[in-house]
């Protein structure tokens, strides 16, 4: 390979990252206007209309306004860390993008067999997804210590205790995936799925998909358990920080939230697989952005519905309720591989006999 | 497998990593430069509701927080060692499989044990 070819592969790879980055930066701004106009329309009001076309440069607004605020760095802050605490946990949440699959294509027939649409097709995507998504704790660790405030250091220290406490939960479920796939390559997991909504994982592994998103939801800190944000601790972990830098710790929230919602549609519910086989002319990629964005709509509706748990309530749940479970049920599926007469039952999704 | 798997499937993740610095980095760096910046000694003082801050934040916090990191570490371990475990399940048999039951029952006593202690209580 000679230079020049090594610069136009390393461009055209810059390209395929913009085009899946930059997406993800809009679908942010997006998701906060159907998240107010959703929740306007669940409280009987109207959500923000006013900004252009029923509201729909609302997000461009606010991002201006946020743009043109000023920069408050505190002077007893430590200012290495609260300078690079908002890239610590908005990079994690971008680059956890690189392994996802968006579907497959031949385009147009051009190549013989398809490829799949991923920046990287990596063969541990899986683990790579959940080590990476678990460094954005250091964001939030880094911004509560940096602030040398009360708020946001009690703040960052709940938080950080709730994400590992749902990590584990969240890696014990996704081992039941792993058993029937026996891959952690995200193609190959989607592949286990073919043909149709009774291949889809979600059916024998339905529990492993409630306590995924749920997980999920505590892991980015959505409203149920949102107590980092809860009115005795201001805002939590970014109470020191202003404008711009605010915007990307939620830019951050957002894109892990886009992501958890991607990683359930391809673990649990079939990636781009349309859920009759005769449908699948639809391109796999409007399935799978299609299933994300009713997740997405789902993490709306939870913060419309639910009320915030309180924290004993919280680490209750993952740990005494996620946890077992996810551990009965890793026992369940390999009982039933195991045993014989159950086994047939089993094989229907089993990727590997 | 090899330095050209490498190579096509990692160097995307690096230039991915840059372009990620670079998208948050440079709006961070602009609004310094394009919002007017008018800082005082009030507005760069901690946010503690109006009070002057009155002895240093970082405190001393409750301890179960340090013994949930711990129990974290154990179990996140765990899935560490379950993951390759599920990957190679169709290789290792029914014998891997019980082999992991009995690991498992063990960890379970002490989990058993961390919540009899009350080490998962939270009042």
């Amino acid at each position: 390979m000679t230079p020049i070819d090594m610069a136009i592969q390393a461009g055209i790879w810059a390209l395929e990252i913009l085009a899946i980055a930059a997406p993800v930066a809009l679908s942010v701004a997006y998701i906060t206007y159907f998240e107010r106009r959703i929740i306007g329309w669940v409280q009987v009001r109207q959500g923000c209309n006013r900004v252009g076309p029923a509201g729909l440069l609302q997000p461009l607004a606010d991002g201006l306004k946020l743009f043109l605020k000023e920069t408050i760095i505190p002077a007893r802050a430590n200012k290495l860390l609260f300078v690079g605490a908002p890239l610590m946990s908005l990079v994690p949440a971008l680059i956890a993008f690189a392994v996802v699959p968006f579907g497959e294509t031949s385009l147009f027939g051009i190549w013989d067999t398809p490829h799949v649409m991923a920046i990287s097709n990596l063969n541990m995507g899986l683990l790579y997804v959940m080590a990476i998504s678990s460094l954005s704790i250091y964001g939030v660790l880094m911004a509560g210590w940096a602030s040398n405030s009360k708020y946001p250091i009690i703040g960052s220290i709940r938080s950080t205790c709730q994400m590992i406490s749902y990590e584990i939960a969240m890696g014990f479920g996704l081992v039941t995936v792993m058993m029937l796939a026996g891959s952690l390559n995200l193609s190959d997991i989607v592949h286990a799925q073919a043909g149709g909504i009774l291949h889809w994982y979600m059916i024998p592994l339905f529990p492993m998909l409630i306590v995924y998103f749920i997980s999920g939801c505590a892991e980015v800190g959505r409203t149920p358990f949102d107590l980092t944000e809860t009115e005795e601790l201001v805002s939590g972990y970014h109470t020191e920080y202003s404008g711009m830098w605010f915007a990307t710790f939620s830019l951050a929230e957002y894109g892990a939230m886009i992501l958890i919602s991607l990683m359930t549609s391809i673990l649990f519910l079939g990636g781009w697989y349309a859920p009759i086989p005769a449908l699948d002319i639809i391109p796999g990629t409007v399935w799978l952005l299609g299933k994300s964005a009713f997740l997405i709509f789902v993490f709306i509706w939870f913060r419309a519905t639910f009320p915030r748990y309180r924290y004993d309530q919280m680490m209750r749940l993952g740990w005494k309720i996620f946890l077992p479970w996810t551990l009965g049920w890793i026992f369940v599926v390999g009982l039933f591989i195991y045993t014989p007469g159950l086994d047939s039952i089993i094989d229907f999704w089993l990727a590997w006999r | 497998m090899g330095a050209a798997y490498l190579a096509n499937e990692y160097a995307p993740i690096f230039i991915f990593i840059l372009v990620a610095i670079a998208m948050g980095a440079a709006p961070l760096v602009l609004t310094l430069f394009l919002a007017e910046q008018k800082p005082d000694a009030e507005k760069l003082s901690a946010y503690e509701c109006g009070f002057e801050a009155f002895e240093d934040a970082r405190l001393q916090f409750d301890v179960r927080f340090y013994l949930l990191a711990i129990l974290f570490v154990v179990f996140d371990l765990e899935s560490a060692f379950l993951f390759p475990w599920a990957i190679v399940l169709d290789q290792i048999g029914l014998f891997g499989f019980v082999e992991m039951v009995l690991f498992l029952v063990v960890l379970l006593v002490g989990y058993i044990y961390a919540w009899k202690k009350g080490a998962l209580q939270w009042e």
